[in-house]
């Protein structure tokens, strides 16, 4: 299997005539994307699309996704499989990305978890997507007592589809530079390396409910046992976020297809380890599902011969215990473990930090205690509801100050503490 | 302008007397006394102790409320930037009452408070969390070493410099969480671990397990038809409109709300705050969550004594331990007051 990454390198972004991509600049033709995301009835009259770009004194919230501008050049099925594209697989063949470029869907929210991104000052230093130049969708429902369901699946769905139309339009001009993935079929695998440790990662996806639930080829996650996906699929978009877990620790669309993890382990293969699998997990609600989710991924490791996994958490709390069942259970089976997650240890971080734990992980980083504090200064511009402020997870009432101010946890700034490991953060023990 | 100082001691240390004077009670004298001298030299002039505390072992630990008080009192006037007590190393009782000073003070004037003590001195397991407090050997002997690392760390903290690991600075682990910024993301900090997992290498944890208080469920009720139920959820259900503003994660407080009459948790009336699950179907019925309805029907039916008329709630979506048990151990006080017998805690 062989994907290749054709990168068109966005610095600048600007809205003008006709969508396309020149000397590094982005142009994006607002009538055309108000035209293709208009077209769902699901979506009332009072749409905008705008630009916000590092640096600027501009504030979007409540983020719902962030995406990646992604289009297969050639190669079969095409981006977001399932969702807005056939259900054929994907993951080889050459796919156009627009680096540095972000589209970010806001607008009335669908419910309290979802996040704010500054592009300056303070706030912009803790989420990733102050470093992309992003266009925005501000969005409403046609009807403002439609089903939150309906509307969610809406907003994701003109997010998808803008982020194709923008990287599609691009599709005739030459990559800046050209990343090439090959990935051995199991059996071939199975021979490479002797002598290095064979290891996967286990990847969970965040599956309670509205909001938090995670597609893979367009199936609800959470109606799948645990299964394998190439990281050549998930670069393709195989996996798309339907949920903000809290703004913070939600794995958006884009860092699933930039998953760091994959990326570390896949530079690494061949050197420290042979990276053999990515299997595919859920963090479903009820008891029965976490154990029987938790022992099919194990025992996937374990048919699979695994040494080692790497395990990503999505969300907090109630999903501690499908990543402890996870830990505990591959290791039970002798394959050895490391976890990312984040932590809930109260403002004043004197708090525990997981709601589960085990003696097994004892080989755990996080991105960071997303309760802590943060003061954000009032930005010149506010694209989207500055006033969902005092109500999303992580704000409180009073949360924005007359001035313009917000003070808010971590856990309202999208992508601060993510579970994917996208950011520098961390924590240490005082 | 040097930093100004109060410094808390014992009547040992003051040179009183021994335990045959613990029972001294609280003075307060301008300047330094006993072990100030070497904070005082260690501080080489950038800061000064301008009054220093002296209270009894014995009389501090007899009357903690009412000494922390009065030293509390005493000491406003002298305007403190922080304050040192101890150290008091091995010494229980002067350790327990440097702890329950700087807690005090921490809480009274928001100042910086450092204290020092033997790790196995058991001032270090009650206030740990509130002071920061210098290992130190387990006696008098250790005083040389102790010293300037306490003064160092106060001046750390009054200039608002950040403080280092524990290994760093010499202070017993606080168990307190605090971001930082790494050079590496976390995604290459985690496969770096896993590497040197599965080769066998030393790697260091970034976050230590938990453990976690277990709780040994309640018998069952013996006398139901007699008892008086209470609901009580973490699952945020509320009047409609959320009116005390509980917060969608990381819970600041809880409601309680009266349902005399309510037999029935309409949507027209209750909703849920949280914001941690798909809050669809507690909003179309919060019965759901809350079941006022079975409960009004099994009261009716005589299966129950009665239904209490207030239910209590909060949102578990991301909320600290610490504020859960707060809430908990209120709520308990109230349902005790109330004469109820038996509660059903409902989660979400």
């Amino acid at each position: 299997m062989k994907l290749e990454l054709h990168r068109l390198k966005v610095n600048g972004l600007k809205l003008g005539e006709k969508t396309g991509f020149e000397n590094g600049i982005l142009t994006v033709n607002k009538a055309e994307i108000l035209a293709l995301i208009s077209e769902d009835p699901l979506l009332g009259k009072n749409i905008d699309v705008d630009i916000a770009m590092p640096g600027e004194s501009t504030r979007i919230m409540p983020v719902k996704d962030v995406i990646e501008p992604r289009w297969k050049i050639s190669g079969k099925g095409q981006v977001f499989p399932g969702m807005i594209s056939d259900v054929e697989t994907v993951g080889e063949g050459q796919t156009l990305v627009l680096s540095g470029c972000a589209v970010l869907t806001t607008g009335k929210l669908v419910r309290f978890q979802e996040g704010i991104i500054d592009m300056s000052g303070p706030g912009a230093d803790y989420t990733p997507y102050s470093k992309t130049c992003n266009v925005v969708l501000v969005l409403e429902p046609s009807d403002p007592n439609m089903d939150k369901h309906d509307y969610e699946k809406a907003c994701r769905l003109a997010g998808l589809k803008t982020a194709a139309y923008l990287a599609k339009s691009c599709a005739g001009c030459a990559a800046d530079s050209v990343e090439v993935y090959e990935r051995p079929t199991i059996r071939e695998a199975m021979n490479e390396f002797p002598g290095l440790p064979k290891v996967g990662y286990i990847y969970m996806l965040q599956t309670q409910g509205l909001l938090h639930d995670t597609y893979l080829y367009g199936v609800d996650v959470k109606r799948i046992l645990p299964t394998l996906v190439s990281p050549l699929e998930v670069m393709d978009g195989a996996i798309v976020s339907g949920n903000c877990v809290s703004a913070c620790d939600k794995n958006s669309t884009y860092s699933h297809l930039n998953n760091p993890v994959i990326a570390d382990m896949l530079k690494r293969h061949g050197k420290d380890f042979n990276f053999v699998a990515v299997i595919v997990t859920n963090e479903n609600v009820t008891l029965a599902d976490k154990r029987r989710s938790s022992s099919y991924a194990a025992k996937l490791a374990a048919m699979l011969g695994l040494d080692g996994v790497v395990i990503t958490e999505e969300g907090f709390g109630n999903p501690d215990a499908d990543l402890i069942m996870n830990c505990r259970k591959c290791e039970q089976l002798g394959i050895k473990t490391a976890l990312l997650t984040d932590e809930y240890a109260g403002q004043d971080g004197a708090s525990q930090s997981l709601a589960d734990s085990c003696p097994e992980g004892n080989a755990c980083v996080t991105a960071g205690n997303a309760n802590e504090v943060i003061h954000l200064p009032a930005m010149s511009k506010v694209i989207g509801y500055a006033e969902e402020a005092n109500v999303i997870a992580g704000g409180w009432q009073g949360s924005l100050a007359e001035d313009g101010s917000i003070t808010v946890e971590l856990q309202a700034i999208t992508g601060a503490t993510s579970e994917l490991g996208y950011t520098k953060l961390g924590a240490y023990t005082l | 302008m040097a930093y100004r100082i109060v410094h808390y001691i014992n009547q040992f240390y003051a040179g009183i007397g021994g335990e045959e004077k613990a029972d001294y009670q609280p003075e307060i004298r301008e300047g330094v006394v006993g072990p100030g001298m070497a904070l005082k030299a260690a501080f080489k002039g950038e800061a000064e102790i301008v009054a220093t505390v002296i209270c009894g072992d014995s009389y501090f630990a007899s009357n903690m409320d009412e000494a922390s008080a009065k030293i509390l009192g005493m000491m406003k006037e002298y305007k403190p930037d922080a304050f040192i007590a101890g150290p008091a190393f091995n010494a229980g009782r002067y350790g327990t009452a440097c702890g329950a000073m700087c807690d005090a003070v921490s809480k009274a004037f928001g100042i910086p408070v450092i204290s020092g003590m033997y790790p196995e001195n058991p001032g270090v397991e009650m206030y740990r969390k509130s002071a920061w407090i210098i290992e130190t050997p387990d006696s008098a002997a250790g005083m040389r070493k102790a010293v300037p690392a306490m003064a160092k760390l106060a001046l750390k903290l009054l200039k608002g410099e950040s403080v280092g690991k524990p290994s760093e600075e010499g202070y017993i682990e606080r168990g307190i969480r605090k971001n930082m910024f790494y050079e590496k993301l976390a995604a290459e900090r985690c496969v770096d671990m896993f590497t040197a997992k599965i080769k066998g290498e030393p790697f260091e944890t970034e976050y230590v397990m938990p453990v976690f208080d277990r709780v040994d469920p309640q018998p069952a009720v013996k006398d139901i038809k007699h008892a008086v139920i209470a609901l009580v959820t973490s699952g945020g259900i509320c009047p409609k409109g959320n009116p005390d503003h509980i917060e969608a994660s990381s819970a600041s407080k809880f409601g309680e709300y009266d349902i005399t009459g309510v037999n029935d948790l309409t949507s027209e009336k209750y909703c849920t705050a949280h914001g941690g699950y798909d809050a669809t179907y507690a909003d179309q019925d919060a019965d759901r969550v809350l079941p006022v309805d079975v409960m009004r029907d099994l009261e009716r039916e005589g299966a129950i004594g009665k239904l209490h008329n207030k239910f209590y709630t909060t949102v578990g979506n991301g909320t600290a331990v610490a504020n859960a048990k707060k809430f908990g151990a209120e709520i308990a006080n109230r349902l005790v007051a109330d004469g109820v017998t038996a509660v059903i805690l409902t989660s979400t």
